[in-house]
């Protein structure tokens, strides 16, 4: 008995740390309707400054805790820069755009931690006056773990002062309602925007800061908190605090509990408790349908076929491409290698994001499901390598299919999240799974067969597949399937009056998306000859949010572009010291000054050349 | 005999009657108006009618089926097509293109991937743009029309399917007073041809009164009135609810 209480009371103390991160995402969001990737990085700048200040400040209570909010105050701070640098920049534009501008924020962030405070995990002292153990029915509770308990309803009970008593609090309350409306009200929204983003800065701060005595301080906090503090806005509904409280404390409680039963739980549990959710309640448990949204976008111009110019340049470029092994079979063909892959990943992604306007945050769960699958086939299952390509994308298909029957009800927003959340529990269990999947140690010795095994043979297969697939999705993008699916972007309601099964024919683009995803997949498996985990992680998910993003979203040929630039750019940069911050610099601007990407850039320069014919239309 | 049955009709938000007891009958080939002023619940109606709200109570039959408890897209399919209020088109496609969606649907060619969209049924968008006037602009984009072009657009794309009913919502708001008496007559020209029966809402009466073969009256979710044209204009309630006059509703039309 004593002891599961105390495991509540363990449940509880990390719930209040979750609130904390989570309660300024959510009012972040519900503000900005921005989903602030970087917020994990401000919970780990909380911890640091936290710890300096601590270790610096004498010690004693009066130390400790100027230090805690010192720290949270700094933090809220280069909140205010932050968004002041960029999100003011970006709040018209799309999701897309947001999430991976607030990943670059996130990458340099990284890197200046990473210099100031060194790769070394830091200590920090415990809390002075809280740093022995009381006994609750017989068993020990940390003093800290108690306090940490009464914080977070106490912080709640704050804001939410400061959001009924204040005028500040209710305009905020009325922007997550409706944003148009505070506009209407000719409130001054710029200082509305970063106050909000600074409060949710603070909040962040003071969650990492709190964490000093709990935990080594450690680069890993910002991408650790992230996805779990992720989900639990979802499930409280994005936008709002009591929300995030209550789903933190699920959330937390219940991985208390679970890791008794079964101890690799907690990576996946919260996942699937978020799949639960949305799926009985679409919009998290205190959301509503307005949320969900972000701003509404541009119509992109209508999709033209190619040009028989058009069709010249890619033959002659294909053949070029083709000609490469002719002129070096080392490191430039490996590098093609990778290029094509990632190609062909970043069209599949487009096509469910770009064509079918479904935005995921999560499609490296179908490149992943790929390369395990052949990785498996062939080593599991003795099959040959053409049949292990085959099966690939067929599991990848299948596990499309389960995940995105569900996605699939959803939009916005929250589809994208359950895409995060689809992606991380299979994550979690190719981690977990030890006996299949080989855990952190991944499948290794996944080689082509004879044939296929010279590195220019394989860089044919791999151009034959990869071209093949680029030239489907872009004849998928014209058949009138995928004329519906863009249909269902530009008006879900338009389509379903004109007598269209929208969800069935989403669903059907989710899983043809998954299959090429998994058909990029598996040739990533046997370039490498080797699979891990990291195949189906967030930051492959977000490599490819970044290739389409970098190509530009409304051309069909932007992700050719924005993969190839990608993975010369990374094989560049990642020679280099800070090269996460160089990237993020990188994404930045882009995001900022070339928001079309490059193919957007150049269909501009076309124009510009054709002497500034109608704008809007595109390569 | 009609074609499309009502029988009380109901719907209330939050405990709010939006729509109460609504009971009326569409004639074949009929030009049915559904007048009321702003917030009286006609949207709401026509959300009921075509699927998009399930209605509290009542009961909507088309030729005797009914219609209550069915997706908006099995209703379509059964030949009651809609236009909306605030216009739903597809801007990142051209006009053409968009009727054509409307056309692979009603050819049940939605789930083809090997066929290029643009190439399918073309002629025969372009005979139901030129239906409604737009034959010069199918080839541009759809962002770039006006509003008024837009709700003709969407008259185009409900005839795809060889409606039985269309219900039109405000089909004329936005629009400059001549065009509006061209939609309208070009509304009845089709009805008179394709023996559609056709529901609308309007604001400016002395549309209503020129083209409607018979006038509805809704008030606050009631059906107050019911009749012919000069019946309405006589109706005491009616001219109470809208102050006497048939000038106050032209003050509404902007505020769809
Ligand atoms: N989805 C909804 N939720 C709550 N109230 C609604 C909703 N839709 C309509 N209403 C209310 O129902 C009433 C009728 O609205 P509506 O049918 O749009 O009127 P009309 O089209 O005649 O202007 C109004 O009071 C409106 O506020
Ligand atoms: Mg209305």
């Amino acid at each position: 008995m004593g002891f599961y209480f105390a495991q509540f009371l363990t449940g509880l103390a990390n719930a209040s740390s979750l609130f904390l991160i989570a309660s300024g995402l959510s009012i972040i969001f519900g503000v900005t309707r921005i989903v602030n990737f970087a917020h994990g990085s401000l919970y780990m700048l909380g911890a640091y400054f936290a710890y300096t200040l601590i270790t610096t400040l004498d010690a004693g209570g009066f130390g400790f805790w100027t230090g805690v909010i010192l720290a949270a105050l700094i933090v809220a701070v280069i909140g205010a820069v932050i968004e002041i640098l960029v999100l003011r920049r970006i709040y018209r534009a799309p999701e897309l755009f947001q999430l991976v501008a607030t990943f670059g924020v996130l990458l340099i962030i990284q890197d200046v931690t990473l210099a100031i405070w060194g790769a070394e995990d830091l200590l920090g002292p415990r809390a002075p006056g809280l740093s022995r153990a009381v006994r609750i029915f017989g068993e020990p509770i940390p003093e800290y773990d108690i306090a940490l308990i009464i914080i977070g309803p106490v912080v709640l009970g704050l804001i939410w002062l400061l959001f009924s008593r204040t005028r500040w609090g209710v305009l905020v309350r009325a922007a997550t309602q409706d944003r148009e409306m505070v506009g209407a009200l000719g409130v001054n929204q710029r200082w509305l925007f970063t106050s909000a983003f600074m409060v949710g800065a603070f909040l962040a701060g003071l969650g990492g800061a709190l964490q000093v005595p709990r935990e080594s301080v450690s680069l890993l906090m910002d991408l650790s908190i992230i996805g779990e503090a992720f989900v639990v806005v979802v499930i409280g509904g994005m936008g709002s605090v009591t929300g995030a409280f209550v789903a933190a404390v699920i959330i937390s409680v219940l991985n208390a509990f679970g890791v008794l039963v079964f101890p690799q739980i907690s990576l996946v549990l919260p996942f699937l408790v978020m799949a639960v959710v949305l799926i009985v309640r679409p919009y998290g448990l205190f959301g509503t349908a307005a949320s969900a949204h972000g701003p509404p976008t541009v119509p992109e111009a209508p999709m033209k076929p190619m040009s028989i110019a058009g069709i010249a340049v890619v033959a002659a470029a294909v053949a070029l491409v083709a000609l490469l092994p002719r002129l070096d079979d080392g490191f430039i063909l490996v590098l093609m290698i990778d290029v094509l892959i990632a190609m062909l990943f970043a069209a599949s992604l487009h096509f469910l994001m770009g064509v079918g306007g479904m935005v995921s945050f999560g499609h490296a769960a179908y490149f992943g499901l790929g390369a395990y699958a052949a990785a498996l086939a062939v080593k599991a299952l003795g099959l040959p390598m053409l049949a292990a390509m085959a099966f690939g994308p067929l599991v990848a298909a299948l596990g499309a299919m389960i995940f995105g029957w569900f996605c699939v009800r959803l939009s916005g927003v929250y589809l994208a999240m359950l895409t995060l959340a689809a992606a991380q529990i299979l994550w979690g269990v190719t981690f977990q799974w030890q006996s299949v999947t080989g855990g952190d140690d991944g499948i290794l010795g996944v080689w082509p067969a004879r044939w296929a095994s010279s590195k220019p043979a394989f860089f044919y297969l791999a151009l034959v597949l990869s071209v093949a697939g680029l030239v489907l999705i872009r004849h998928l993008a014209h058949s009138p399937f995928g004329y519906v699916l863009r249909g269902g972007r530009d008006s879900p309601i338009r389509t379903e009056a004109i007598g269209i099964d929208l969800r069935a024919h989403q669903w059907l683009g989710f899983i043809l998306a998954g299959a090429f995803a998994g058909l990029a997949g598996v040739l990533f498996a046997f370039s490498k000859g080797s699979v891990f985990p990291d195949a189906l992680s967030i930051g492959q998910s977000i490599d490819g949010l970044i290739m389409v993003l970098l190509g530009g979203v409304q051309a069909l040929i932007g992700p050719i572009f924005g993969a190839s630039a990608f993975v010369l750019l990374e094989d560049y940069i990642s020679r280099l010291d800070y090269w996460r911050a160089i990237l993020g610099g990188v994404i930045l601007v882009i995001v900022l000054a070339a928001p079309n990407g490059i193919a957007g850039g150049l269909s501009g320069l076309w124009q510009l050349v054709r002497g500034g014919r109608k704008t809007g239309e595109r390569a | 005999m009609s074609v499309l049955s009502v029988s009380n009709l109901s719907k209330s938000f939050g405990g709010v009657d939006a729509v109460r007891d609504v009971s009326f009958a569409l004639g074949a080939a009929e030009f049915l108006a559904l007048i009321g002023p702003n917030g009286a619940g006609k949207t709401t109606c026509f959300n009921m009618l075509n699927g998009y709200i399930r209605p509290d109570r009542g009961s909507v039959t088309l030729e005797g089926v009914e219609l209550v408890g069915r997706k908006p897209r099995a209703v379509w399919r059964m030949g009651v097509g809609r236009t909306f209020q605030i216009t739903q088109t597809f801007p990142s496609m051209t006009v053409r293109e968009n009727v054509q969606m409307a056309l692979i649907s009603h050819h049940r060619r939605t789930l083809n991937m090997t066929r290029r969209a643009t190439r399918l049924y073309a002629e025969e968008a372009d005979t139901l743009l030129a239906r409604v006037g737009m034959a010069e602009e199918a080839a541009r984009p759809c962002a770039e029309l006006a509003y008024g072009d837009l709700k003709r657009l969407e008259l185009a794309i409900a005839l795809a399917h060889r409606p039985k009913v269309l219900l039109m919502d405000e089909p004329t708001a936005g629009m400059a007073p001549s065009e509006r008496i061209a939609l309208m007559a070009l509304t009845g020209e089709i009805i008179k041809s394709e023996g559609v029966s056709v529901l609308f809402t309007e604001h400016d009466m002395d549309v209503v009164f020129t083209h409607a073969h018979r006038i509805l009256v809704l008030n606050r979710g009631t059906l107050i009135a019911e009749g012919t044209g000069p019946e309405i204009r006589a109706n005491p309630m009616v001219q109470e609810v809208y102050l006497g006059g048939g000038t106050v509703f032209k003050g509404e039309a902007n505020d769809a």
